[in-house]
């Protein structure tokens, strides 16, 4: 059946409760929000209705310009390192027979979809000191008394990237299968190992999706809202962490409302940057 | 050999925090402790006779059920229009369904939270099905989008031809076809629904507690092993209905695998 235009007013009839929903609950209710940040903050009420800049202007102290730098930081990092244990990952996993990928597949599913909660106390027991990692070091001798490894950064970046390894395989799981399995062939023929192989031809050859999937990881990563807040100290909340903070315990929405539009910007900034980098991709 | 290490390392990896928390959950005291002290099966119980936990757990079902139905309702239609139609506007509709899911899930839970207490219904149980079932619309919009592609057009062209309308063309036609999508579809949402923590947080978490809210409040106030059962209960769940989509269907094709005649 061609693709055709639609002609008659009958013909949009499919598109008007999907647009209709999405307007009314996504788009309404994020102009909202954007709204919201520039209202006045009232203790007693939540806030009023208003224009003021004061909280895009509180902002832009020290303090939380030193928030936005971390949570950064932590999202580039985590970004890279499930990157590097993912792709070489994916890499031999396309080259299982299908049931095998099959088995893998639904394994990687069911951690992706745990919930924050349940990563975050799942971490914070393997780090725990009654019940933690260190008991078997001391079980094997290596390790006098068991020890706490949380809080701390460590910890935190553990369960970030804990979080986002599933997500990091299923995006890179589409480009890597549809990857010529001849092309380490020629290498293999002259002479080259398999590692030799991988890091002289696959990387090479991945390259833009290698960065792309850093892109949409970093973006994934600064969402985390729970694991720097439960497994962290302080000092290691990220931007969600703190947004989350200030809309309900610090009952301050319009400022947490300001918060969340910086963030889209930068996450826009950020998906923009992996949609050009894809496109050169498909143009060669 | 280096790649069955890796792979090795990998599942090592993802397994261990799930083995230790499967560890306390059998443990006979109501203590944090691994190796587990004695074995029980008492906390797995508890998720079913205490009432706090049954309460969350029925909640937590409800709402994943009501939105995964929300979200095939939007996703299903929009992806037979876009496609059925040449229509460029159209792409700014499906922007809509996919931007939740890109977007920090912060910013989504926000938006809810500022509409949903502007429009003075904060706090009804149903919007946080509305809620889960926008954020979520993403999933089943991706898997019918690789469904409609995958669709042979001259088959939908021979039926029309034979004088089928659009509507007799997608009963007969092409929701056969893509059915699979669908009910994968459906799954992604039920299951990502069930462990979700800070939409429902933000719209209903005042007045009602679903699993994950229990789980992050019974952690707030120190520690129960109910809350390792749960965890073992989910992943299990969790593993399930994707075997379950895998037996079915197409695992990696839905997955974005090239098809195995592609090959």
């Amino acid at each position: 059946m061609r693709r055709e235009a639609p002609q008659r007013l009958r013909d949009y009839a499919p598109i008007v409760w999907p647009g209709a929903m999405l307007v009314v609950f996504f788009l309404i209710p994020f102009a909202t929000m954007i709204a919201v940040s520039f209202f006045h903050r009232d203790p007693g009420a939540f806030y009023t209705p208003g224009f003021e800049l004061a909280n895009y202007q509180r902002f832009l102290t020290a303090f939380f310009g030193g928030i936005l730098g971390f949570s950064l930081f932590l999202a580039v990092l985590v970004a890279l390192v499930a990157v590097a244990i993912a792709f070489p990952f994916v890499w031999s996993l396309v080259r299982l027979p299908r049931r095998a990928q099959v088995g893998w597949l639904i394994a990687v599913l069911s951690v992706l979809s745990l919930s924050e909660v349940i990563i975050g106390f799942a971490w914070s027991t393997l780090f725990s000191r009654t019940a933690g990692l260190t008991n078997l070091l001391v079980l094997v001798g290596v390790m006098d008394h068991p020890v706490a490894l949380t809080p701390g950064f460590g910890a935190v970046l553990a369960a970030m990237v804990y979080q986002a390894l599933p997500y990091t395989v299923l995006v890179l799981y589409p480009a890597l299968a549809r990857l010529d399995p001849a092309l380490t062939e020629a290498a293999r023929t002259m002479g080259a190992n398999p590692v030799q192989a991988f890091l002289t031809v696959v990387v090479p050859t991945c390259r833009n999706t290698i960065v792309a999937t850093l892109v949409i990881v970093f973006v994934f990563a600064l969402g985390s809202y729970l694991l720097p807040q439960i497994l962290g100290r302080p000092r290691q909340w990220t931007l969600s962490v703190i947004i989350t903070d200030q809309a309900i315990y610090q009952a301050n929405m319009p400022f947490a409302a300001a918060m969340a539009v910086l963030l889209v910007v930068v996450t826009l900034a950020m998906v923009g940057l992996a949609a050009r980098l894809g496109r050169r991709e498909g143009a060669q | 050999m280096i790649g069955r290490l890796w792979r090795l390392g990998v599942g090592i990896f993802l397994a261990l925090p799930l083995i230790v928390v499967a560890g306390v959950s059998i443990n006979e005291q109501q203590s944090l402790s691994f190796p587990p002290r004695g074995l029980s099966v008492h906390w797995y119980a508890q998720i079913f006779t205490d009432a706090g936990w049954r309460a969350a757990l029925l909640n937590s079902l409800w709402l994943a059920a009501a939105s995964a139905a929300l979200a095939v309702s939007i996703a299903l239609p929009l992806a037979w229009f876009l496609w059925r139609r040449v229509a460029p506007w159209a792409r700014v509709v499906q922007l809509l369904g996919i931007a939740p899911f890109i977007l920090p899930p912060v910013i989504t839970a926000l938006g809810f939270l500022s509409f949903w207490s502007m429009t003075g219904l904060y706090g009804r149980l149903w919007t946080a099905a509305i809620s889960h079932g926008i954020f979520f619309t993403t999933l089943p919009l991706v898997t019918l989008t690789l469904g409609f592609s995958a669709i042979d057009r001259s088959l939908a062209e021979a039926a029309a031809t034979m004088g089928a309308d659009d509507r007799q063309v997608f009963r007969t036609v092409v929701l056969p076809l893509i059915t699979p999508y669908l009910v994968s579809g459906f799954a992604f949402v039920f299951v990502l629904s069930l462990n979700e923590y800070i939409v429902a947080y933000m719209t209903v978490g005042f007045v009602m507690e679903t699993l994950p809210i229990k789980i992050f409040n019974a952690l707030r106030y120190g520690y129960t092993p109910t809350m390792a059962s749960v965890s073992v209960l989910f992943v299990a769940i969790a593993a399930v209905v994707f075997g379950l989509v895998a037996w079915f269907g197409n695992l990696p094709r839905l997955l974005g695998a090239p098809g195995e005649a592609e090959h």
